[in-house]
């Protein structure tokens, strides 16, 4: 417990979850270009992730930016470690980095 | 200051980089949240410094991010990042 109750939601989720993408809107229905461009990523490789609607909740908005200190958002987090944002992520996708660090943790075959 | 003029400013202080390609694409997010009327919000930067020799993807990006804090938590709405090595732009 870190005495920050949003602190400790993030943690439960990162704990419940292997993938993790913090996102505006939802990945059925992305509310900005970049956290849609990390969802048709991790759709295109084909693992499964939860995304997490930052905008429906200010306090969780900026609570997952001090979390990691990483001001922007999307934020991907695989197996607890945050990964990176859209630019980072684009980039591993490309050099097929993504993939083996999926493939690495057991996520995907 | 322009925003454009205080990212060129604050990265050239801090990371005396080779190269500082700042693109303003706040004019392709005209009218959606997080676009002021005053523009400026929106901004692709490519960034070659030696400062990103030895560091991680997110490590140089939270270089970037440390260096723009006050602008990042008034002005600007969406920053796309390039960051590469001077080695790095020699190989394709």
């Amino acid at each position: 417990m870190s005495g920050n109750p949003v602190f400790d939601r993030i943690q439960q989720d990162l704990d419940e979850n292997p993938v993790v993408l913090y996102m505006k809107g939802t990945p059925m229905f992305p509310q900005c270009g970049f956290s849609a461009a990390v969802v048709q990523i991790l759709s295109d490789i084909g693992v499964k992730f939860k995304g997490i609607d930052i905008l429906v909740d200010p306090s969780l908005r900026e609570g997952v930016k001090q979390f990691t200190n990483w001001p922007t958002i999307p934020q991907l987090y695989v197996k607890g470690e945050f990964v990176g944002g859209c630019d980072i992520v684009r980039e591993m996708a490309a050099s097929g980095e993504l993939s083996t660090l999926l493939k690495d943790k057991g996520l995907l075959s | 200051m322009q925003v454009r003029n205080l990212i060129q400013q604050k990265l050239t202080a801090g990371l005396s980089p080779e190269r500082l390609d700042i693109v303003d694409e706040s004019h392709r997010h005209q009218g959606h949240a997080g676009t002021s009327a005053e523009g400026e919000s929106h901004f692709h930067i490519e960034i070659v410094s030696a400062a990103f020799e030895g560091k991680s993807a997110v490590a140089r990006q939270r270089l970037v991010y440390d260096l723009l804090a006050d602008e990042l938590k008034t002005r600007i709405h969406a920053l796309s990042l390039k960051t590469r090595t001077p080695a790095e732009t020699k190989t394709p």
